[in-house]
């Protein structure tokens, strides 16, 4: 995967999310007022290394999930559809071990992505913005390095946020031929699933839908780390893991090749 | 080590049914090891699907299966190391050379060593002459190079049995000649060669059995000879004086003499001495300006099992 051009594309695309709002703001002469505008945006001008955070607030709804979904509707819709999927099967490569080895690829660069991110965010927010040591959103004061690892850690938990959209991705991509419509199928559902979220009349079924924890990172933030969130994020994210891992698993061990 | 089985793939009854419609409706094959195996039939007769069954690709209704002694589906992962296959035409990532192509296939077997992996893949290349092309992006191969790079594919390494569908589709003269030499020398080397074709010239070139396959159902199975002795010989006249040459053939006992057009047609037996016919034609100053024995073809054999026209059957 990362020998394609195309992954390398979208990885650069993740990258320019933080050095683009950053730029942004650095040229906007407005300052904006503590506690204006999205979340932490107001936190950048004074501490560069809050640019990760923003960008990562802003990429998970849309533009975070568009790039892995064209990853997940790829695995196996794509093996079809350019027919190199029987010779995978005849070399002899096994169906449940194409399926998990498929799987791990996305989770790859998903953490690619996410750490991509975070990175590119903390190198243009330092060149652009002063750093120095960060105020949590619980009002205590971290140092530089630990700020690091919490950026990393929120990097690491994203991509445990988007592990349950994989595996619908996988097992989208057993149904199809075409690798767009599967990722199209998971972006749907992915946006699908944040509307639900918002609507009050189905409070019952949020705490089930698998983006209700993403933008929960921002516990992370807080000191102590709130883990509560973290808990019953990455409890969701295994139940979702099992549950589309074996419904690919069935489709896709037996279902005849035809491509 | 147990002795290796008189065929190389063997099904009973095998069945492969869509809702209503048999694709395959019980067919028995039975591949001699060794032998260069010739898998004829018109579009629609089932030949594919039995392939992809034959490799595990689709699930049998019922029936079995055995590729090289070992039962399909159960036995799958041990059996397809050793056989090589297209089908289908070739299919490759076009964004990779092809070189490199090959290369993500053989490390996806779990069976094939890696410290060998490249001198393989060199030596499989340099088998179908696309040496020179091997660092070019698939995407700007012709169907000949990809027919090829197929081919290499399918000697990564060393096979027991190869299951060729349409070799040279899409290939120049020049390059079916060299695909057939190759499958020549492999089966010179002793492995079973299973060839789909419609082309019934190579089949009669390469092969040494044949089964040939229509809507479902093998209608003819055995060696070549075996399958050529059901035609029949014809000698094909054409003369001046029709009435009287058909008492002259009569009086040498043939009967049976059809029309078509000015050419007077009549089945023989195989070792006819055409010569002596001719001289008595002559010697009763009939004029013959064509006289010739027309052996029988597996053309003619093809088309007389799976009747004439290029419809689909089904």
């Amino acid at each position: 995967m990362f020998t394609r051009r195309r992954t390398w594309a979208m990885l650069f695309a993740i990258a320019m999310i933080p050095i683009l709002l950053a730029i942004a703001v650095y040229l906007s002469s407005d300052r904006l007022a503590p506690g204006e505008g999205p979340p932490f945006l107001d936190r950048v001008t004074q501490n560069g290394l809050f640019t990760g955070f923003t960008a990562m607030l802003l990429a998970i709804p849309l533009f975070l999930p568009l790039t892995i979904s064209v990853v997940a509707g790829d695995t196996i819709a794509g093996e079809a559809g350019l027919g190199t999927l029987r010779y995978l099967l005849i070399a002899p490569v096994n169906r449940a071990r194409l399926l998990i080895v498929k799987y791990l690829g996305t989770l790859v660069f998903t953490l690619a992505g996410t750490f991509t991110l975070m990175t590119a965010g903390a190198i243009i927010g330092a060149i652009l913005f002063p750093v120095g040591p960060v105020t949590l959103l619980s009002g205590d004061v971290i140092q530089i390095p630990e700020a690091l690892g919490r950026m990393a850690l929120v990097a690491l938990y994203t991509t445990v946020s988007m592990m349950g959209m994989l595996a619908l991705g996988l097992f989208i991509s057993t149904l199809t031929t075409i690798p767009v419509g599967a990722m199209t199928g998971v972006l749907i559902a992915s946006g699908v699933s944040q509307i639900l979220d918002n609507l009050p009349q189905l409070s019952w079924l949020h705490e089930w839908l698998f983006t209700h924890y993403w933008l929960d990172f921002a516990d992370i933030l807080r000191q102590p780390m709130e883990l509560s969130s973290l808990g019953s994020n990455l409890l969701l994210q295994l139940g979702y893991v099992a549950v589309f891992g074996s419904l690919a698993y069935g489709r896709f061990t037996t279902k005849d090749i035809l491509s | 080590m147990s002795e290796k089985g008189q065929w190389a793939i063997e099904t009973n009854g095998l069945i492969k049914a869509f809702g209503d419609q048999k694709a395959v409706a019980g067919i028995s094959l039975a591949v001699p090891r060794g032998s260069v195996f010739g898998f004829l039939g018109p579009n629609g007769s089932g030949k594919t699907t039995t392939i992809r069954m034959l490799l595990g690709l689709a699930e049998a209704t019922s029936g079995e299966i055995k590729l090289l002694d070992h039962a399909i589906p159960k036995e799958l992962q041990i059996a397809l190391p050793k056989v090589g296959a297209l089908v289908e035409g070739p299919a490759f990532y076009p964004y990779m050379s092809g070189r490199n192509n090959l290369i993500r296939i053989d490390s996806a077997d779990r069976f094939s060593d890696p410290s060998t992996r490249k001198a393989r893949v060199d030596a499989a290349l340099e088998r179908v002459g696309l040496s020179n092309a091997a660092k070019k992006k698939v995407h700007a191969y012709s169907l000949g190079m990809k027919q090829r790079l197929g081919l290499a594919n399918a000697l990564l390494k060393p096979r027991e049995l190869l299951i060729l569908d349409e070799p040279t589709n899409g290939l120049d003269p020049q390059g079916t000649r060299e695909v057939r030499n190759l499958i020549r020398s492999l089966a010179a080397e002793g492995i079973t060669i299973f060839l789909s074709s419609h082309l019934l010239t190579e089949i009669e070139q390469l092969c040494d059995h044949v089964a040939v396959m229509s809507a479902g159902k093998i209608l003819a199975q055995g060696s070549l000879a075996e399958l050529r002795s059901h035609g029949q010989t014809r000698l094909i006249l054409k003369v001046d004086k029709i009435d009287e040459a058909v008492d002259i053939l009569k009086s040498e006992g043939i009967g049976k003499i059809k029309f078509s057009g000015k050419n007077m047609i009549a089945p023989v037996v195989e070792d006819l001495d055409v010569s002596k016919i001719n001289e008595v034609l002559v010697k009763k100053k009939i004029k013959v300006s064509e006289i010739r024995l027309e052996h029988p073809s597996l053309e003619e054999y093809f088309v007389d099992l799976t009747g004439e026209g290029f419809e689909v059957v089904r």
